[in-house]
């Protein structure tokens, strides 16, 4: 039933602990977004899956096949460094979207046009 | 050189996303890291793109340090007041800001530190008046977030831009 | 015994991966706005991309990798155009 790659202890315990970690951050991350009352407190959540969470499960990847292989693997770097960037962009281009459409409403809870 | 190569920084990067892509140093990969570091960059000559000048590296590796510090404290705090509900009465706001900082890719690279940071949002910059608009998760004191991107971020992004 | 540890923590991991993306399909069902609709689509992306790389762990197989790529590239391109049509598409100008 449980089927894994056959590591080393340290590896096999570092390798857990970075990629339990990274989805627990995640999920937290997940569970703001559920929870939280107004869209701006909820944006706020998911940069935790894709700072940290993201970041602690990529390297648990990368020590894992770097230690498989036998060799440095660096392809997980790639990966992050691609979600650290693109998900500022969005997220800001969905703040700007979502500040336009509550002051086109004259929506209180957000600050006027100066 | 600055005719073969008119973005360096952008040939060196794209040379070793190639490299991390392929996940190997054969030489048929080397080679075409060469290529595309020579070729791609001039895909932006036609758009007229300023160049980026880094003032000071040690800057840089400073505020690298600074900015993956302020990410992971951060997130615990933001974990924390996630996970604490409804307990904790906390507000979130506003906070408007003036800038000094004019360069262009300066500005963007405080857009991506501040919107990655857990707690911190970039949500709008007026051009006309520099002044930016921040959207703070944990909102207890103005001046503190006004602290963080005026003496933590701005001076030392200045030094590297300008 | 080693693989032992390495499986029980990917599936501990997979199950709150998964908790995870359960929670962005519901807030994408109960919006209530669009904005909040895409807001949680760009973290089902996000959180589907690392479950592919922990399936990429459990199988030893660097096949995934690829797969985690494309659905990175995916999610940021279509969570960019979304936002673009919430800013143009509703209002008329």
């Amino acid at each position: 039933m449980i089927e894994a790659p056959d590591l080393p202890l340290w590896a096999a315990l570092l390798t857990s602990i970075l990629i339990v970690g990274g989805a627990a951050f995640t999920l937290i991350g997940a569970v703001g977004l559920a929870t939280l009352r107004s869209f701006y407190q909820r944006v706020h959540a998911p940069t935790l899956g894709t700072t940290l969470g993201a970041a602690l499960i990529l390297s648990g990847s990368m020590l894992c096949f770097s230690v498989l292989q036998s060799r440095p693997v660096g392809r997980e770097l790639l990966l992050l460094l691609f979600v650290l960037l693109t998900t500022p962009v969005t997220f800001i281009l969905l703040v700007r979207a979502a500040l336009y459409r509550d002051r086109s409403e004259s929506n209180q809870e957000v600050p006027p046009l100066d | 050189m600055s005719r073969l190569f008119p973005y360096p920084g952008l040939s060196l990067a794209l040379a070793a996303f190639w490299v991390l892509l392929h996940n190997s140093l054969a030489p048929m990969t080397l080679l075409g890291a060469v290529l595309i570091g020579i070729v791609a960059p001039w895909s932006l000559v036609p758009l007229e793109a300023p160049k980026l000048r880094i003032g000071s590296a040690v800057a840089l590796f400073k505020l690298a340090g600074i900015v993956i510090y302020d990410i992971v404290r951060s997130n615990f705090a933001v974990a924390a007041i996630i996970l604490g509900g409804a307990r904790h009465a906390h507000t979130s706001g506003f906070v408007a800001i003036p800038l000094e900082l004019t360069n262009r890719y300066g500005l963007a690279l405080l857009a991506v530190i501040i919107t990655s940071t857990p707690g911190t949002l970039w949500a709008q910059h007026d051009a006309a008046t520099n002044r930016l608009l921040l959207h703070v998760f944990d909102f207890v004191d103005e001046a503190d977030w006004i602290d963080l991107v005026k003496r933590r971020y701005e001076p030392l992004l200045r030094e590297i831009f300008q | 015994m080693n693989v032992l540890i390495l499986g029980g923590a990917l599936f501990a991991a997979q199950i709150m991966l998964a908790m995870a993306m359960t929670m962005a399909v519901w807030r994408i069902a109960r919006g209530p706005r669009a904005q909040d609709r895409v807001l949680g689509l760009d973290t089902l992306y996000v959180t589907a991309m690392l479950m592919i790389v922990t399936f990429g762990v459990r199988t030893g197989s660097m096949l995934y990798f690829e797969a985690a790529l494309v659905i990175a590239l995916l999610g940021f391109a279509s969570t960019v155009a979304m936002a673009k049509f919430l800013m143009r598409g509703e209002v008329i100008e």
